[in-house]
């Protein structure tokens, strides 16, 4: 056969192509639905950990967490700017609009003021699930993100009703180093969370991450045990915190859920 | 292995102690070093990559008579990209959480020096089923050195095997003080450094002629 015209080199390269881009579609195409449950369940799964409702060292299997799931948690649409649910909420929970990629759509964001977290676009509208008790929310789960000192560190933080204690804290996304940064995902760090306040006295952002141990809740409602060799990715956690709990990100939001209980 | 004859046996050993692609070669360390904190995003990364070799090997030698010479890198460059994008898809629907640890290091596959040196080095020369098996032998080297890398890396690092506590820590209680130094990548690359030395005083004939 002859394997050096140009002509046939340039049939040979196609058909490699052809073929190859036929099996990464078939896998693609193929592998896609399983795919998005994988992503669907694993958020699920982050919220319901942060909420308490999956103990943080508990299995559960993928229908168990769908019905937790539909039992107790709602998603709520929030304006940033004026902390109301956004009119057209249905509407957006239909398209499964998704706040990180909002936050990216000029479109869909807007400028974040200079923040300490390195947020540099905040989303006009904010997914924020809540657990249902008795038919009224219970607890508000946050999302949060801002840089650590690998990459932006993505999770949640649920707070009580009462707008201030948190019941919990979990991150679904970072490359901090792991047995360092990488530490967030501790169990017994993040057991550390519930009962913390985020707000002093004059209902401002508080959240400090201290050097050594904190203490308990009553010695030290404000502060946390810093991560022992991750003091960047441990201030990353203290600013995005205190980032979006402040005016510019969930602030107006709880101040009237605190007032109004809905 | 009554089924292979010497030939295939080589094949198949040979990388695993004698030419070893990590230890004699020092190939692909780049991953060795990212991967092997813990023994689970180890092993699937061994899996992943035992695999795109074995089969880029197979593909790269089923076309081997036919590859236009000049082009032949980039052929091998493009069933190997797309092997790996398959493996990333398979390993993003079944074994969801530890692809999310593996990130971007699957990917990476394609740029691992062992699969492209095997299907430029071997199956350009060799028939289909030699390349396969010479495939999988380098991917159960690479494996052998990753997953020993895996095993101390964890065990020292963190106190726990594939995720189970075995060594109690002080800040659950318990006694052992984790080597912090064991889950950053300079202890990858010491530990494998042992491995190439222990290796060579096993066999000296790998020792280089300075």
């Amino acid at each position: 056969m002859q394997r050096s015209g140009t002509l046939y080199t340039l049939g040979f390269a196609a058909a490699v192509c052809l073929v190859c881009s036929a099996l990464v579609c078939g896998a693609a195409v193929a592998l896609k639905s399983r795919q998005e449950l994988n992503v669907v369940i694993d958020r699920q799964e982050k919220i319901l950990s942060v909420s308490g409702l999956v103990a943080l060292d508990e299995a559960v299997a993928a229908a168990e967490l769908q019905r937790r799931f539909d039992d107790n948690i709602v998603m709520r649409v929030v304006d940033l700017a004026t902390g109301e649910y956004a009119p057209n909420e249905d509407e957006l929970l239909a398209a499964e609009y998704d706040m990180v990629e909002g936050a990216k759509d000029e479109e869909t964001s807007v400028q974040a003021p200079a923040n300490r977290a390195r947020v540099k676009r905040l989303p006009k509208y904010a997914v924020v699930p809540q657990v249902i008790n008795d038919g009224k929310p219970d607890m508000l789960i946050l999302p949060v993100w801002g840089q650590g000192l690998w990459s932006v560190l993505y999770g949640y933080i649920a707070l009580d009703k009462d707008c201030t204690t948190v019941r919990g804290l979990t991150f679904y996304e970072h490359e901090e180093t792991p047995g360092l940064g990488g530490e967030v995902d501790n169990p017994n760090w993040k057991a550390l969370w519930p009962g913390r306040k985020v707000f002093d006295n004059d209902g401002k952002p508080a959240i400090r991450l201290v050097k050594g141990r904190a203490g308990s809740v009553e010695e030290a409602p404000h502060a946390v045990d810093a991560l022992s060799g991750a003091t960047i990715t441990s201030r990353g956690v203290e600013n995005l915190l205190n980032f979006w709990l402040s005016e510019h990100g969930y602030g107006p939001y709880l101040e009237r859920f605190r007032e109004t209980g809905s | 292995m009554a089924l292979l004859g010497k030939q295939e046996r080589d094949a198949l050993w040979d990388p695993v102690f004698n030419n070893n692609p990590i230890a004699l070669q020092v190939l692909g360390i780049c991953s060795a070093l990212a991967v092997t904190t813990q023994l689970k995003t180890a092993l699937v990364m061994c899996i992943a990559l035992t695999a795109v070799t074995g089969f880029s090997n197979l593909s790269v030698s089923f076309v081997r008579n036919s590859t236009p010479h000049a082009i032949r890198i980039i052929v091998q460059m493009t069933i190997i990209a797309s092997l790996v994008i398959v493996v990333d898809q398979v390993l993003k629907a079944y074994v969801f959480n530890v692809w999310q640890q593996l990130s971007v290091f699957v990917g990476l596959i394609i740029t691992n020096c062992i699969v492209l040196g095997r299907a430029e080095g071997f199956a350009l020369q060799n028939p289909p089923l030699l390349s396969f098996l010479d495939g999988i032998g380098n991917g159960a080297g690479y494996s052998a050195i990753l997953l020993g890398a895996a095993v101390l890396r964890e065990f020292f690092g963190s106190g726990r095997l594939y995720g189970h506590q075995i060594l109690p820590l002080v800040t659950d209680g318990g006694w052992y003080v984790p080597n912090g130094l064991m889950l950053l990548s300079p202890a990858a690359f010491f530990i494998i450094g042992f491995f190439i030395w222990g290796l060579r005083t096993w066999k000296p004939e790998q020792v280089e002629v300075d």
